[in-house]
């Protein structure tokens, strides 16, 4: 009842607007966020964050732990709706012109087009088949030959394809970590979303895993947004298109990933990015 | 050339010896439970087995055999003299065999013989309406207790958000785990008996003992809520998932399991208490049996026999001596078993649906 009623309302109308800008093209704006201010309970964790992020790229969040990138991720589907205490006091993010945390936004509805991969790979305890078709099997999909399909192109999507492709009912955990990252990525395309977050998605895996998951990031982007957080400044320099710095919930410097690395313009950038603190 | 000392050898001293005295203390508490234990089990058991093993008569129908103690409803046992011997018997056994002796001593033109019997009620017969009675009353109690146990373990586990009220009813939650049995069967009796004039009935009694479990089960199924990962929820909810998608597909047939752990334990608290029945569903004693009833409404407006009230009764309520120790221990007998039985049962279940979901 409530996809119904959301479908129609005009914010989830415009998420479904396809207007994919191809490569090569100078980039669109896709997320605007303006004079955002966030706060856990009376604890401010964002300061007036103004961003534009463009469509079809990758856009790096950098920063010291505890900086605000992770939280300003998460707000961009309403992932922090789900803590308590949590406010948004001023400002707001708009996708493709519409305020994600209007009124007559549904956060399902938002979250199936702004899809999330997760800092710890959290494949659930099902087979592997099961894992890639949840959000599906959830939206009530049913007919075996379409998630067959799915299936096997989100996880050529996710290049997975090959490694599982003979053990598809058998448990998502018992992939290795690279596997279990990848494996996350397959299950929030399958959804076919829009925009993919990614809260630090190799912080827990080897460099070979890593190399893979960043590999597949330079494919993904071809067909999605994606916004990364990131620990490793070394993996912002090599996947991102533009990168963000933000230290103690303030945005330090947004530009190109060429240029915050470098010649940087601000000096608390530069002191971050050539490794003086953080 | 002489070997040097050995520098890990040991020295005597105050905490070297208080190790071993603390040892042996936590040594002997263990083998004084073990001991009574042992002990408790290993009497109802010797006393309990013969009993029951002693009751199995054949039949000429189907099924051929069959147990008087665990299949037939109690009777007084008649203890009398004739012709020189003493014999027992039950209720109806006594009567028919009475009758035919007195025909008997017509037909010869006899004068009646003269029967001096003393009588012990429910020592003879079986305990079969109390077996069916706890169980009828486990199960409906269990399902009450389940089904409003986890809903409420949900709400506040899943989407109560967590502030003064919810902290409040976790504590109202914590204090109903200790209020005594016997309050919750006055509890009962209050209100479903008298208030809501079910009179002492199956319907009165599996809310009565439902409730008393209650916060077993609430307590240990968010217990097992909070122990499935963030993680699950996260991702689930990251999908477009809603809330109770989430909760039904990714979150409970995890927590499920240790549910049932929990409510193992509740199923051995509702079998065994008697306090929070004897107002509200047992009766001494009710020779028909629960499906035994006129309209299907009537079946959960019945009193029932229940084991842990017939072990009460027929050990406080009748002289105690060799005739009615049988049927005493063998309903303790019979009693354990059962609830190993049941727990048996749910152990298996709940290793089947732990072995489905491995994380």
């Amino acid at each position: 009842m409530e996809t119904s009623s959301a479908s129609s309302t005009p914010a989830s109308r415009a998420f479904q607007v396809p207007s994919r800008a191809t490569d090569g093209q100078k980039a669109q704006t896709l997320i605007e966020i303006e004079n955002f201010d966030f706060y856990y309970g009376a604890k401010q964790a964002l300061f007036d964050i103004n961003l534009k992020l463009d469509d079809k790229r990758v856009t790096a969040f950098i920063g010291p732990s505890g900086c605000g990138k992770s939280t300003l991720l998460r707000c961009l589907n309403r992932m922090n709706d789900l803590i308590d205490g949590t406010s948004i006091k001023r400002g707001g993010i708009k996708i493709r012109g519409v305020d994600v945390n209007a009124r007559d936004v549904d956060s399902i509805e938002l979250r199936k087009r702004v899809g999330m991969v997760f800092q710890k790979s959290n494949p659930f305890p099902k087979s592997i088949y099961e894992n890639v078709i949840y959000g599906l099997r959830i939206q009530g999909e049913t007919n075996k030959a379409k998630l067959d399909a799915v299936v096997e192109k989100s996880l050529r999507g996710a290049a997975l394809w090959d490694e599982v492709k003979d053990r598809l009912h058998e448990s998502g955990l018992g992939l290795s970590g690279g596997q279990q990252q990848r494996l996350c990525i397959a299950r929030t395309i399958a959804v076919s979303p829009e925009i993919i977050l990614m809260d630090e998605p190799c912080s827990a895996l080897d460099p070979i895993a890593t190399a893979k998951v960043e590999e597949l990031i330079h494919e993904l982007k071809k067909e999605f947004t994606i916004i990364i957080v990131t620990h490793s400044m070394q993996q912002a320099a090599r996947c991102s298109d533009k990168t963000a710095f933000f230290y103690m919930g303030k945005l330090i410097e947004y530009a190109d990933t060429r240029t915050i690395f470098m010649n940087p313009g601000n000096p608390q950038t530069e002191a971050y990015v050539s490794g003086r603190f953080g | 050339m002489s070997t040097p000392a050995n520098p890990f050898a040991s020295k005597p001293s105050r905490s070297r010896s208080f190790e071993k005295v603390i040892l042996g203390v936590f040594r002997t508490a263990t083998y004084i439970i073990l001991i009574c234990g042992a002990a408790v089990f290993g009497d109802i058991l010797l006393k309990g087995v013969p009993t029951v093993a002693n009751a199995f008569k054949t039949t000429s129908t189907f099924p051929y055999v069959t147990n008087t103690f665990l299949f037939e409803a109690p009777e007084s046992l008649y203890v009398f003299e004739h012709e020189g011997k003493t014999m027992e018997m039950g209720d109806k056994d006594y009567r028919a065999f009475r009758e035919a002796e007195i025909a008997k001593a017509a037909a010869a033109g006899l004068p009646p013989p003269v029967f001096k019997s003393s009588s012990y009620v429910y020592s003879a017969g079986g305990i079969w309406p109390c077996i069916v009675g706890t169980v009828l009353l486990v199960v409906g109690s269990m399902t009450i207790a389940l089904f409003l146990g986890v809903c409420s373990a949900i709400f506040l586990n899943e989407y109560a958000k967590d502030g003064p009220i919810v902290r409040f009813i976790r504590l109202a939650i914590l204090n109903l785990a200790g209020v005594p049995s016997i309050v919750f069967g006055l509890f009962g009796f209050g209100l479903f008996v008298i208030y809501l004039d079910w009179n002492v009935s199956l319907l009165a009694g599996w809310f009565t003992l439902a409730f008393m479990v209650l916060p077993v089960v609430i307590t240990a199924s968010e217990e097992s809520l909070k122990a499935v990962p963030k993680g699950f929820r996260e991702g689930s909810l990251a999908l477009g998932a809603t809330k109770w998608q989430t909760i039904r597909k990714n979150v409970l047939p995890y927590a499920l399991p240790g549910i049932l752990t929990s409510s193992i334990l509740g199923i051995a608290r509702v079998a065994g208490e008697t306090a929070p029945i004897m107002f509200t569903a047992a009766y001494v004693v009710r020779d028909k049996l629960p499906w035994d009833v006129e309209k299907a409404s009537d079946f959960f407006f019945q009193g029932v026999m229940a084991l842990p009230y017939h072990i009460y009764v027929v050990s406080s309520k009748i002289p105690q001596n060799e005739y009615t120790s049988r049927v005493q221990y063998g309903t303790a007998f019979v009693f354990l078993g059962i609830v190993a039985l049941i727990a048996t049962a749910s152990i298996i279940f709940r290793n089947k649906l732990r072995s489905r979901y491995q994380w």
